[in-house]
């Protein structure tokens, strides 16, 4: 008799996309509220985005629990950092912890795909992005999860950055202006939704800058 | 299904065996229970789960209570393998006990169990040997309402409705539609008995023999096992067999 294999997998995707847009003193993060698993839909209102620290706000989407699971280290460990040092974690450490945290289960991954926004030590927006295993960059701008292949060109058209490779470096935030940006976002969200069956249903939006921390949010199709 | 359920051994540990050692984790459950619908109503959380428990295609039995009230503010419902739920209630046991002991006037809620309960089904799924359950958890604590699940593999969420397996296909739609805000106590059971009945006519793994939990402020109420009114009289089942003469 051959060994049974088993017929479950610990993995799910539970959908929705998310989305980070740096700026001169400001950072947009964005996601959708849907929660799906195979054609179905759980829930309408579940929230992607965590506030990590005071200038470092992730939004993730992927496999839920996985998701839940990393915010809540990442949380603890912030929370030790704070004993420690007196003081919030910056944007760029927690974007290498978040890192760290990822390739430490390299062999098991967090099925998580996640965008890491805030501001740095000077004020300026950042936003970092991920693969589940822990592989990243600071970008000016980024798209994650189901619809990202939707968004992302749409991003690239509106915000291009310069390239890293240019003499002197140029900034790859958006010479946008706060409100242009956040519009953005519901415009990408809008489409992204028409044609991603796990995009839609609310849309989520924060906007971290010097002033502190504000949300918005606007309704997506649900169907 | 059971060629497959003796393991290779009588007697011990697989470990005895050496390297080529059976695994003991699960690979697939054995005798389970459909779905539980529940939602929020005015004054709590209304539950319904039928009383069947399957193996396989055997209806096996036919009295399974698959709603519990866990401490004095919660309620779980279950589907899935029956096992794997009661060994679910023993942690919950211990759970209550402990907090009991503390003597300290402060009881877990429903949020606290439901969060207790992810950890525990996550942890699992980390060590590939879930608990091959999806739970519902109800409860109402200092007139906060609180309805969530935990599927086998960790997902969780909470919502105004929640459904496991069929329900969410064959009922959560109905709920989407129907539910509102305060809904009163009779509503609430009208809508439940909706979807328990269309779950009734369309899972195969259903009967028509179901109990309705109520969880409020006061706290947990689990009704007698009743039967649900159903009609079979369509024009289309009386000969059945009309037109198909042919039809290969």
């Amino acid at each position: 008799m051959t060994k049974q294999q088993a017929n479950w997998s610990p993995y799910d995707n539970n959908g929705g996309s998310c989305v980070a847009i740096a700026g001169a003193d400001y950072c947009v993060i964005a996601a959708d509220t849907r929660m799906s698993t195979g054609y179905s839909i759980l829930t309408r209102e579940y929230s992607k985005i965590c506030k990590l620290a005071d200038k470092s706000v992730m939004a993730s989407s992927g496999f839920q629990a996985d998701v839940k699971a990393l915010q809540k280290h990442l949380a603890a460990r912030h929370l030790i950092y704070q004993h420690q040092h007196n003081k919030q974690m910056s944007c760029p450490a927690m974007a290498q912890l978040l890192s760290n945290t990822l390739y430490y289960k390299r062999f098991f991954p967090y099925y998580a795909f996640n965008v890491l926004g805030g501001l740095d030590s000077e004020g300026k927006g950042c936003v970092y992005t991920y693969d589940a295993v822990g592989s990243y960059e600071r970008v000016g701008y980024s798209a994650q999860g189901s619809g990202s292949t939707l968004i992302m060109p749409f991003l690239d058209n509106q915000l291009k950055s310069p390239s890293p490779l240019l003499l002197p470096a140029q900034d790859a935030v958006t010479p946008l202006s706060e409100l242009e940006a956040v519009d953005l976002v519901k415009t990408v969200f809008a489409s992204a939704t028409e044609r991603d069956i796990y995009t839609g249903d609310k849309l989520e939006i924060v906007i971290l800058n010097a002033d502190g921390i504000r949300h918005e949010y606007m309704e997506l199709r649900k169907d | 299904m059971a060629t497959t359920m003796v393991k290779e051994n009588n007697a011990g540990p697989a470990q005895l065996l050496g390297p080529e050692s059976a695994s003991e984790r699960t690979l697939y459950p054995y005798v389970t229970g459909t779905s539980v619908v529940a939602l929020k109503y005015k004054d709590g959380i209304l539950m319904a789960a039928d009383m069947a428990a399957s193996y396989g295609s055997t209806l096996r039995y036919k009295s399974v209570e698959r709603m519990k009230s866990i401490g004095k503010h919660s309620l779980l419902g279950a589907s899935g393998e029956i096992s794997d739920f009661q060994e679910i209630l023993r942690y919950l046991d211990e759970l209550i006990l402990y907090d009991n002991m503390w003597d300290d006037g402060n009881s877990l809620g429903p949020k606290e169990v439901h969060s207790y309960l992810t950890r525990v089904m996550y942890n699992r799924r980390n060590k590939f040997n879930p608990l091959w359950n999806s739970l519902v958890l109800g409860g109402v604590k200092n007139g906060q309402k609180y309805l969530g699940m935990v599927s086998m593999i960790g997902v969780n969420f909470e919502d105004n409705h929640v459904a496991t397996g069929f329900g969410n296909h064959l009922a959560r739609p109905i709920l989407r539609d129907e539910w509102h805000e305060n809904l009163s106590f009779e509503d609430g059971v009208k809508l439940l008995e909706k979807c328990m009945r269309v779950l009734l006519y369309r899972d195969r793994s259903a009967i028509n023999k179901l109990q309705i939990a109520k969880i409020t402020e006061e706290g947990v109420t689990i009704s007698q096992p009743y039967a649900l009114k159903t009609f079979w009289g369509f024009s289309a089942f009386q000969n059945p067999t009309v037109g198909a003469e042919g039809s290969w």
